[in-house]
């Protein structure tokens, strides 16, 4: 699987490269106001709460639930192509319902992206995040609560 | 009032550049107008548009434009555009303006998973490293959930399309005019990104088309019969992400909600006063969330309501995309809609609502819409 040419981030896109800089070191951490605590994905200058400018990079945990999924057949870029069909997933945050990240449910980081079959997929499932190294980036993705799994967060 | 229409042809590959075949658009609306380009003297565009207002202006030979202004947001844009156009004319901004889409997307090599390039920024970069790459993407990840909420099934987007296709069998111009669907051909049809199949998405069409706007005193010196611009509305909803709108409390109240609470509230006339709809449909399942998000029925009941041929010409509870709309007419961002919109009025459509008194054209859901009430 040429996971190497799949589209990624770049990371020096200074908005969000306290994420990727995170996700590299196994950590999923989430813009959050430091004045009113609100989350806010993706990320910005400017709360839309209380408009402050101040913030950090929290640590989440990690864990999730699936809100819903799709399965793409080609056409599709190459890379995708290779591995399709495959899912991707919409996964609600513990911390913040309307913060839903798109990802791939996996049987572990190292996994591939097609290991999981999508007819098993449902909405609802609870996932916890794991990183998966795809060229030089660090990518999260989600794996079954109950399932292990390489570099997953406590 | 709208009181020139005009478009070229539709087809796969025309050689015509985008300008070339806005000028040819624009040309034949200013015609049916019974106006001289020198008259024309407002623009109102998409912000994709390739043609830009002065190359229009030279082309077409326009007089001195005192008005020009663009809508951003693709297919959220057609009803923006008339939208604006209307405001120009009624404050006196212009004279007689002209609004116009012209696309070419046919293309295998113009469409935009073809050339993205390998590192993404922007919004992008939460979705297309995941392998949700694709506009049907992002809407079949909206459909799931929508049918795991309400119960939709693909029987519900199957009455969506082939009620289309239906109505583009009966329409000359439809690049579907000679091509029927049935439901097994539906069922049967491959995947795109599950639970959306081929026939859950618009063509891809290269053509153009265009409106003239002129004010109501304006209109009665002009030989078609004129069509108001009732109410007019635009939304970018509450913590709205185009396409992706997955970070807000629902992204199953997508911006039609929003659009609705302004027309309605500018409008005599109420969503069952409607007799027809041109419903902007790039995917299926746009159409029962936008029957929801504009009042026909309540939020979770736009799949059952697509039931017992309701979006069928004659009969249905509200025939909708009477020429065949962006999945079997062609697919112009929504702006075909406009002027189907503009011909049931003039009581000329193919699949005509007779005695139709308005009709409601909408523009893009899931990205910053527009939506405009038409009447007689």
């Amino acid at each position: 699987m040429a996971e190497t040419a799949f589209l990624l981030p770049d990371p020096g896109d200074s908005e969000s490269a306290p994420f990727w800089a995170a996700c590299a070191k196994g950590e999923l951490r989430i813009q959050r106001c430091t004045e009113c605590g609100r989350w806010r994905m993706p990320p910005r200058p400017m709360c839309p709460g209380c408009r402050s400018l101040d913030g950090e990079w929290a640590l989440a945990s990690g864990h999730g639930t699936i809100w819903s999924f799709v399965v793409p057949h080609p056409p599709l870029l190459p890379a995708y192509a290779e591995v399709a069909p495959y899912n991707v997933i919409l996964v609600e945050l513990k911390e913040d319902p309307t913060i839903r990240l798109v990802g791939n449910l996996v049987a572990g980081a190292e996994a591939k992206l097609d290991d999981i079959d999508p007819a098993s997929i449902e909405i609802g499932e609870k996932v916890r995040v794991v990183f998966a190294e795809v060229g030089d980036i660090f990518l999260p993705r989600w794996v079954r609560l109950d399932a292990g799994g390489a570099r997953g967060q406590a | 009032m709208i009181v020139g229409i005009g478009q070229t042809r539709f087809a796969k590959g025309l050689e015509d550049s985008e300008l070339s075949l806005a000028c040819q658009a624009i040309s034949a609306a200013i015609d049916d107008a019974g106006l001289a380009p020198s008259e024309i003297d407002g623009l109102a565009m998409f912000s994709m548009e390739e043609g830009r207002e002065v190359e229009v202006a030279r082309n077409v030979g326009l007089g001195d434009v005192t008005y020009f202004s663009e809508t951003g947001y693709g297919g959220g844009a057609g009803c923006g555009v008339v939208g604006h156009a209307a405001m120009a004319v009624a404050t006196g901004q212009c004279r007689a303006a002209v609004g116009w889409r012209a696309r070419k997307r046919a293309a295998k090599t113009s469409r935009p998973w073809a050339q993205v390039s390998r590192r993404i920024e922007g919004h992008g970069q939460w979705s297309r490293p995941f392998g949700l790459l694709r506009p049907v993407d992002e809407i079949a990840m909206l459909t799931r959930r929508y049918m795991h909420e309400f119960g939709a099934t693909r029987d519900h987007l199957a009455n969506v399309a082939l009620a289309f296709r239906k109505h583009a069998n009966r329409n000359p111009n439809a690049t579907m005019r000679d091509k029927t669907l049935t439901r097994d051909q539906y069922m049967e049809a491959r995947w795109i990104s599950e639970p959306l199949c081929l026939f859950d998405n618009c063509l891809e069409t290269d053509g153009a088309l265009a409106v003239v706007v002129v004010p109501a005193e304006r209109a009665k010196d002009l030989p078609q019969p004129p069509v108001y611009v009732h109410s007019f509305a635009q939304a970018i909803p509450v913590q709205h992400q185009v396409m992706t709108n997955y970070f807000c409390e629902d992204p199953l109240i997508g911006p039609s909600y929003a659009c609705a609470r302004l027309l309605w509230e500018r409008s005599e006339f109420k969503p069952g006063d409607v007799p027809v709809a041109q419903i902007y449909d790039a995917f299926s399942p746009l159409v029962p969330l936008s029957l929801e998000g504009y009042g026909f029925c309540r939020r979770g009941e736009g799949a059952a309501f697509t039931e017992n041929g309701a979006l069928e010409w004659p009969d249905g509870r509200l025939p909708t995309n009477t020429s065949g709309g962006g999945m079997s007419e062609a697919y112009v961002h929504g702006f075909n809609l406009v002027l189907e919109g503009v011909r049931q009025m003039r009581g000329v459509s193919t699949s005509q609502i007779e005695g139709a008194e308005c009709c409601l054209v909408t523009s893009g859901e899931g990205v910053p819409t527009s939506a405009v009430l038409l009447r007689r």
